[in-house]
This record gives C-alpha cells, sequence and structure tokens, in this order.
C-alpha cells in the first residue's frame, strides 16, 4: 500500500474528527498546530462554521517553540484563552508537528485543568488518520468525563451516536432519524454530536440501548455497554424496511441486553454494485438495497478506520486509489462519492456525494435517505 | 449572524485606539481564530498559475485535505495528486525515498505528462531534515522533460520567510534567463492581472514594451518567456523574495513599485519605472486630478458611513486609511494583526490625524464572536472587515484587487460607490476559496 493518489480525494484527518464532534457542546478545542492550519477544518470540514459559533482554535505552533519545546507557551495561552472565553470544557489534540517532536498532550491538559478549574483533557491525534479516529476518541472522551449513572427512562429510549456533518451533512438527516425513531415509538434519550448538550452527556446512561449509525460513534457504545451495560445496533436507517429493521434490533437489544449485528441477515452480498465509502453508511445503504430491491452489493470501505466488523465476505477495505480502482471493476454499478469518479470506469456511476470526502464541493446533493424508500433520493439503480 | 450554542459567560472584545497602539505589533500572539473569510489565495492557488503544471504534495492526511480540496473546489482535480504519509514515515529514515517513489508512482500512471511539477513537501520533511535537492536532482534525471518545483508547504517554518512569499518566489524557479527581448517586461508577484487602464500599462506602452503576467500566459512556453524580459516589476512587498532571487539567477533587472495610495509616492514609482525604462515620464497630473474626484464623488455618496478595512483587501491598510482620511471619508476601524514596516509613516501620520482610529485584530479568540456584536452599518474594503461587521456593504477585494496607481484609486473610488449602492450576500461571496479562481460550489 503507498498511500499515493493521482486524482482523488483524500478524507478528512482525525484532528477535524474531533473539532467536528466536539462543535456544539460548549468547550473550547484546540489543536496544537502552525497558525492558519485551521482553515482546512473551518472551511471543508464544517459547515457550521459560518453561522453557529463554537470556540475552535489552533495554538499557532511555531518553529522556534517547536525546536525549543515551549510547552509553556501553550499552556498560557490556553488558560488566557479560557479566562476569556469561559467554556465548559478544554480540549485539545495534536497535529504532525507535535507528535515528530514528541509533545506530551495529556500533561498539557492535565496542567491546563489544574490552572484553570475547567475540567481539561487530550484526544489523541497525529493529523495521519481519518476523522473517524479522532471523532471517536473525542465522542468517547466527553463520555468517559461527562456521563453519570441514571435510572433508566420510563419511556423506551435510544441514544443517537455518532453524528457529525462529516457523514450526515447538514440536509435534515438526523432530524429525519429522530422522527423515524419517534414514529416507532422510540424516544431519543442523547444524541451525541449535533443537536446536541453537555445534559445529553450527562444522561448517556439513560437509555435503553444505543443506535450507532456511523463508526464515529463506536467507541462510546463500547464504553457505554462496558459502563453502563447498554447494548447497542449498529447501522442507519437508511430506506423503509432496513429502518423497520433496525428499530426491532433496537427493541430485541434493549430486551435482551445483548448487542444485534443486523447486517448479515438483512443484506444480499454480490458484485452487482459496489458502495464505496464509511463502512456504516455503506452497509446499511446495502442492507437498503438487499431489503427493497433485491439487489446484491459489496462495500469498498475506503477511509481505513471505519469499523470493520460491519464489514461481510464480498467487503474490502482499501484506502489505496490503485486498489479502489481494480476493486471497482469488478461490479456494474458503482455508488460513490462524485471524487471517485475519475477512477471509476464502469458506465453507471451513481453520485453520492459524502461530506467527509468531498467537503463542500456537492454538499448541496447530499440526498437525506433516512426511511424513505430510496429510489425516490437517490438516482434510479439498476440491477 | 452567528448563532450562540454555548450560553457561556465571555468577555467581549473591543478595538484599540491607534494612539494607543504599539508598532509593528499592536496585539499579544496567543491562540488563533479563523474568519470564514476565503477570497484570499493559498499556496495551490498560485502554483495553478503555472500552465501545463501538476502539482504533487507528499504529507500528513490534515496538511493534504486543505489543498486537495482547494483544487476540488477550483475543478482541478487533474492537476492535483498526493503521497499521504504516517508516523512509519517519520522515523524510518526513508522519507526522501518515499517521496521520490511517490513521485514517480504518479507520474507512471499519467495519462499526459505535465511539462511541470511542482512537489510540496511539509514541515515534517523540513523538521526531519531531508534533502530536497536530492530528491528534485534525482527526479529531474528521471524525468528531463519535466521541470520539478521544489515547493513548500511549511506553516511551522517560517522564521526566515513566510509561507506566501515563499510560494510567490518558487512560482518562477524553473524561469530561466533567455536571450533578452528588449521589448518585454514583466510584471511579477500578482496573482491576478492588473488593471490595463492603469498608467502602469501607458508607461511600458511609451517605452515600447510588452508586458508579461504569469496570468496571461497560456502554455508553458509562454510562461518560460519570462527569462527574456529586460525588466521584471513587483509591487508587492511579499513579491521581494521572488524579484531578489529571479534577478540573482537570470540576470533580470528587477523594480519594486509598491502598490500603495500616497499620490506622491506612486509619482515617484512613476519616475523610477521610467528612469528604468530609459524614457520621459508622462504628465500624469490629469490622472492624479481624477483619482481625487473619483474619491470625492464617493464621499459625496458614501457619507458618514464608518469605513473598515482589513489588511487582505490592500497591502497597506494604513496607507489606505491614510488616503480617505484626508478625503473626508469616516474611517473607523482597520482590521489587522500586525502592520507592515513600510506602513511606519502613515501609522504616525494617522496617529495624529485619526486617533482615534480603532484596530482590530483578526486572530484574537474573542472576534470568534465579533460578528455578533456588529449593527452592521459599515462600508467595508475586504472579506474580513465585511465579515467582523456584519455588513452587506463591501468592497470584494483581496491583494489590491488589479487597481495599480492614480487608476486603482479612482477605481477604488468607483468600487466603493457600488459596494455602498449594491448589498451583496456576504455568505455566499466571501464563502468561495481563491477570489478570482474557478468555484464548483
Amino acid at each position: 500500500m503507498n498511500l499515493t493518489a493521482r486524482i482523488i480525494s483524500v478524507y478528512a484527518a482525525d484532528i477535524s474528527g474531533v473539532c467536528s464532534a466536539l462543535y456544539e457542546y460548549g468547550g473550547m478545542t484546540v489543536i496544537h498546530d502552525a497558525s492558519g492550519c485551521n482553515s482546512t477544518y473551518t472551511t471543508h470540514d464544517e459547515p457550521r462554521w459560518y453561522d453557529t459559533d463554537s470556540m475552535v482554535y489552533i495554538s499557532a505552533l511555531t518553529e522556534n517553540d517547536a525546536v525549543m519545546g515551549n510547552d509553556e507557551k501553550f499552556i498560557s495561552d490556553l488558560c488566557d484563552a479560557a479566562g476569556k472565553l469561559r467554556p465548559a470544557f478544554i480540549a485539545v489534540c495534536g497535529s504532525p508537528m507535535p507528535a515528530m517532536t514528541g509533545v506530551d498532550l495529556e500533561a498539557i491538559a492535565f496542567d491546563t485543568g489544574n490552572r484553570t478549574g475547567i475540567p481539561s483533557f487530550a484526544v489523541r491525534t497525529n493529523g495521519m488518520h481519518s476523522y473517524i479516529s479522532g471523532a471517536g476518541r473525542a465522542f468517547e472522551s466527553i463520555a468517559v468525563m461527562f456521563s453519570e449513572p441514571a435510572k433508566k427512562s420510563d419511556a423506551f429510549s435510544v441514544n443517537i451516536l455518532g453524528a457529525t456533518p462529516l457523514d450526515l451533512s447538514l440536509n435534515g438527516t438526523l432530524g429525519s432519524i429522530k422522527e423515524l425513531l419517534r414514529a416507532n415509538g422510540i424516544e431519543v434519550n442523547a444524541c451525541l454530536g449535533m443537536g446536541s448538550s453537555l445534559d445529553e452527556v450527562k444522561r448517556l446512561s439513560a437509555a435503553h440501548a444505543d443506535l450507532v449509525i456511523s463508526s464515529a460513534g463506536k467507541l462510546t457504545a463500547e464504553y457505554l455497554l462496558k459502563e453502563y451495560g447498554i447494548p447497542y445496533v449498529i447501522g442507519i436507517p437508511f430506506g423503509g424496511k432496513f429502518s423497520e429493521r433496525l428499530t426491532e434490533a433496537l427493541r430485541g437489544s434493549a430486551a435482551s441486553g445483548k448487542c444485534t449485528d443486523i447486517f448479515k441477515e438483512c443484506r444480499k452480498t454480490g458484485y452487482d454494485i459496489a458502495i464505496v465509502g464509511e463502512s456504516i453508511l455503506s452497509s446499511s445503504l446495502a442492507a437498503a438495497l438487499s431489503l427493497e430491491k433485491d439487489i446484491s452489493a459489496r462495500v469498498v470501505e475506503s477511509i481505513g478506520d471505519s469499523d470493520m466488523s460491519v464489514l461481510l465476505d464480498t467487503d474490502i477495505s482499501a484506502e489505496d486509489e490503485d486498489i479502489i480502482e481494480k476493486e471497482l471493476e469488478r461490479s456494474h454499478t458503482v455508488i460513490a462519492d462524485p471524487l471517485f469518479e475519475p477512477i471509476c470506469r464502469k458506465p453507471h456511476f451513481i453520485r453520492l456525494p459524502h461530506e467527509a470526502f468531498s467537503g463542500r464541493c456537492f454538499s448541496k446533493e447530499i440526498p437525506n435517505l433516512i426511511g424513505t424508500e430510496l429510489d425516490k433520493s437517490i438516482e434510479k439503480v439498476k440491477v | 449572524m452567528l448563532k450562540k450554542v454555548g450560553g457561556y459567560d465571555r468577555e467581549e472584545i473591543k478595538g484599540t485606539a491607534i494612539a494607543q497602539a504599539s508598532f509593528p505589533v499592536p496585539f499579544r500572539s496567543g491562540l488563533e481564530y479563523n474568519p470564514p473569510a476565503r477570497g484570499t489565495w493559498n499556496i495551490v492557488h498560485t502554483g495553478m498559475l503555472i500552465p501545463q503544471s501538476h502539482q504533487i504534495y507528499v504529507c500528513a492526511q490534515g496538511c493534504l485535505r486543505g489543498v486537495v480540496l482547494t483544487a476540488a473546489e477550483m475543478n482541478a482535480m487533474d492537476r492535483m495528486s498526493w503521497v499521504s504519509l504516517r508516523e512509519d514515515d517519520m522515523f524510518n529514515g526513508e522519507m526522501e525515498q518515499r517521496i521520490y517513489d511517490g513521485v514517480v508512482h504518479i507520474v507512471e500512471r499519467m495519462d499526459k505528462r505535465p511539462r511541470c511539477i511542482p512537489v510540496y513537501v511539509s514541515c515534517m520533511h523540513l523538521f526531519e531534515g531531508i534533502d530536497f535537492a536530492m530528491i528534485i536532482d534525482e527526479l529531474s534525471k528521471k524525468y528531463p522533460d519535466i521541470d520539478f518545483i521544489d515547493c513548500y508547504m511549511i506553516p511551522t517554518m517560517r522564521k526566515s520567510i513566510s509561507p506566501d512569499a515563499l510560494m510567490k518566489r518558487q512560482l518562477y524557479k524553473p524561469v530561466k534567463k533567455l536571450d533578452t527581448d528588449e521589448s518585454l517586461a514583466a510584471l511579477i508577484g500578482f496573482d491576478r492581472p492588473t488593471d490595463r487602464s492603469s498608467e502602469l500599462f501607458d508607461i511600458f506602452s511609451a517605452a515600447g514594451k510588452k508586458v508579461w503576467e504569469i496570468t496571461g500566459c497560456s502554455s508553458y512556453d509562454d510562461y518560460l518567456g519570462l527569462g527574456s524580459a529586460s525588466l521584471a516589476v513587483y509591487g508587492l512587498p511579499v513579491a521581494s523574495a521572488a524579484g531578489a532571487d529571479l534577478e540573482r539567477r537570470t540576470g533580470i533587472k528587477t523594480l519594486y513599485l509598491p502598490l500603495c495610495y500616497d499620490h506622491d509616492e506612486i509619482s515617484r514609482n512613476y519616475d523610477a519605472l521610467c528612469d528604468a525604462l530609459g524614457i520621459k515620464c508622462p504628465d500624469l497630473s490629469d490622472k492624479r486630478t481624477e483619482a481625487d474626484r473619483s474619491l470625492d464623488a464617493a464621499r459625496e455618496i458614501v457619507g458618514d458611513m464608518p469605513i473598515a478595512v482589513d489588511f487582505t483587501a490592500v497591502p497597506r491598510p494604513l496607507g489606505f486609511c491614510l488616503m480617505l482620511a484626508k478625503h473626508g471619508f469616516r474611517v473607523s476601524r482597520v482590521y489587522t494583526d500586525v502592520f507592515s514596516a513600510e506602513e511606519k509613516g502613515s501609522f504616525d501620520e494617522l496617529k495624529k490625524l485619526l486617533p482615534e482610529l480603532e484596530i482590530y485584530p483578526t486572530l484574537d479568540v474573542r472576534m470568534r464572536f465579533a460578528a455578533h456584536e456588529s449593527s452592521g452599518e459599515f462600508l467595508a474594503v475586504g472579506q474580513k472587515a465585511a465579515y467582523f461587521c456584519n455588513t452587506d456593504r463591501f468592497v470584494n477585494i483581496i491583494e489590491g484587487g488589479g487597481m495599480y496607481g492614480f487608476d486603482g484609486i479612482k477605481k477604488m473610488g468607483e468600487a466603493l460607490i457600488d459596494a455602498y449602492r449594491h448589498p451583496k450576500d456576504t455568505k455566499a461571496t466571501i464563502s468561495l476559496k481563491g477570489l478570482g479562481c474557478e468555484s464548483c460550489l
């Protein structure tokens, strides 16, 4: 694997995942990197940046401070900013330069927390992994730090885990998930990511089950299972029939206390269609196509950090452009972000933009696939 | 308008009166905010100015993301490739080989080879001490039909030269000395075409010179044609390293004629140009009068609406404000984090003439909330000023907007009137990356 690309895009990095996950909680998230490097996140990876305020900043690391190991400058700046802004928490994450110089971000967070009295933590990133790794760790961090033991809600309720615009965009998808759950008699106890607050994080343990809608939610699901015994079901409710199966599985898991894997029973694997992208979103779409149209589809997980537990026999994980290009030749139809199209030689390419890959480029055409017949939302899929 | 999500009790920021401001650094450095004004160019936009070139970036995923999507948004993914680095690459001592192999892999898979490949390395490489010259040599030996340029995306390593200035310098690196064409002069350092109506071109024309600009090149050979210029002029301080390097390598005489807003300095610029061209300076008094009239007309229409200017709009925001103040405009705010050394005279003059002029930073953490706190009753010059002032009346330019000399001032007066009369969709306008570039948004 040479991690080289002639023409395709690259996925949002771990740093962006951290900032995206923590965006709406009233904390201050700081990337330890050079001046200006936060523009990648604020331009391409954060559609909320213009209209919704959030305290995401950069340390403006300089050559001198990197060479001399001047961590005190960073800590002082964190404390100074915290004094002015009074955030609910302080999160720090690192880029390649701190990784090279061996900066101890945990110690920096610890010291900052001691000096300011504000809960502070580091999220392990180095700019060399995908947004899933960063968002996953950030979600887990706030769950560990802020969730509290709570009485189970009277009504059947679930947590939605892993909601960031990098996977869901701002096209109403999250609202539709909540609506769909409520329409099926399931209350949303908390949603981790978008449309959320620290109060919701605090009451995570009150849910009867977790719905993991993207790979970014998996670590938190594991934590909530271990800490509070909450079982989880993985999948995002694309299409009508798959949505029904998911909601049934949530009830089943809550009753049994065990996690349920529904992909094996919902998906017809094969090579007719290749769905490229994040594993949970792609597997959910594959399941929806199987249930609604009896189509066999394979997932080409193209990020490298996705949850691999959902992949089935014909699926593959490949980050490298050459390998993805070869694998796509095995299917007659490809569903993928438009920036994959140049390496797809098949005549039938269905555009399904993914903000984590193409950023703002095609955000206006990202469909909301929740709970609807798929043909109404994306181009007609040929068998 | 920003939507508040935190409900936290924070400290608001106030402007610093210029009378109390320090020069050249008016604010303490700290954590930095990034406002959503995207019109300024980055190294990708600038690199794309070389026709028939193909950029290759070798860096970590987080660094790649910004440059790759810059290319994607300007519909230029067919001119951009990358090699992603991982942890192993930091420590295994094979970084040079990784760059070489990655570039070769990409070149071998191209349907048509480009004439030029700028290869960009990152902070990691320089921190590790790679031998970039050796890599470029080896690549040049393997592909003698391609000019490789050593380029840099090194925002941490800015002790000696800013990333912007470095990119502008490397932009002309493949240009070699050709037989001098006495009828050719060049304008370098500008990312966008300079207005042909500027008297600068009248002077070149009077001296019998055609003018080379990189924005006018449609082929790589056109681009290399710079090597035959008899004189290269630049107007932005950020292009000084480019000018010095070009002169050192090719012997082409360079001349710095700063893009400025002081009538006397503009006249001195033209005198210097005419001296270099060996011609008598034409009488520009009519142009000077037209510039004044344009500003007076704008003042008449804009009235007492406060004016805010940011450092991305014009290379000398203080000089620009001084000019406006002298023409009776109500100049109210300047958004900048540092003053250029060239602005000391204007700074001192403004301290006396307009001591209450407010200086605001753009990077301070509290600026995140500045748009909440502004009335929107401003006429802004520049995207950042427009955003921070929460106004839809603004002149949408960067780096002077191609306006130069007395003609530039005349055009600026017209632009102020247009901005006042025709409000813009601020979010849609300033969200586009690389003002003047193609955009898929």
